[in-house]
């Protein structure tokens, strides 16, 4: 199932919409990191609000997406990580190091606002 | 259950979680059962491409719990002690997938035999 992506302003917000596939995971990072330079993109969210588990496949597959994003010159914030996940998450051992989260959608683009307004005073 | 592609793995996983719901899991529970079952039943696709998942109802003393055994008769583990050692990997995985389960789960067994196979039965117990 293919993961719906939005353009807003200079953002890109996927939102997960149920439970995904690796393949499916694996088609969003891809979808992302092509549609940041198609679409010049400064930041990215991605919604995990739909998804009950996140495991060390789809953790990785984050984390990869994040610093393939950032690469590109763009920043990425995962939102929505629920609280039995991330419960589940650091019994894992699965940090998501390196990466942003933020609470929800509307905390993700603060983040990315104060990121990019912070990046614009520093050029 | 068969589990050879990584949708089987979506649907054991949710078959998990339905069944620890029914014995009375906490939420935070169900999500360890899945997690754990979707880490097993990647093993299999990833390493023997093909096999099972079974899920059974235990119970100790009165208090229920939920056996995962995942069964495959792919390749095996050579070496099944340094496989749950943290960071151990041959596939370029994280390297946390069975030592990750074990923590996460009360039982935990594994049988492999190089050129067998592979079954790894966990438990968890309500709480």
């Amino acid at each position: 199932m293919a993961v719906p992506i939005l353009k807003q302003g200079s953002f890109l917000i996927a939102s997960i919409q149920s439970a995904l596939t690796d393949t499916d995971l694996v088609q969003l990072r891809d979808a992302l990191v092509g549609q940041v330079g198609s679409y010049r993109s400064r930041g990215v969210i991605v919604d995990v609000t739909a998804l009950d588990v996140l495991d060390s496949f789809a953790s990785r597959t984050l984390r990869d997406l994040a610093h393939m994003v950032r690469l590109r010159g763009a920043e990425t914030v995962i939102v929505g990580i629920q609280p039995e996940v991330a419960f589940t998450m650091v019994r894992l051992g699965l940090t998501l190091e390196g990466v942003a989260t933020a609470l929800d959608l509307e905390e993700g683009l603060f983040y990315l606002d104060q990121k990019l307004r912070s990046t614009q005073q520093e050029g | 259950m068969r589990i050879s592609s990584d949708l089987d793995l979506v649907r054991a996983r949710e078959q998990g979680r339905v069944l620890a719901g029914q014995l009375g899991f906490t939420q935070s529970d169900l999500t360890l059962v899945a997690t754990a079952i979707s880490e097993l039943a990647r093993n299999i696709v990833r390493y023997a491409r093909r096999g099972e998942i079974v899920l059974r109802q235990a119970e100790d003393g009165g208090v229920p719990g939920i056996v995962i055994i995942a069964r495959d008769e792919g390749p095996g583990i050579p070496d099944v002690n340094r496989a749950m050692e943290p960071g151990y990997s041959t596939a370029g995985g994280l390297g946390l997938g069975l030592p990750g389960v074990r923590r996460i789960m009360d039982k935990f067994e594994i049988v492999s035999e190089v050129n067998r196979g592979t079954v790894v039965t966990v438990t968890k117990w309500k709480r």
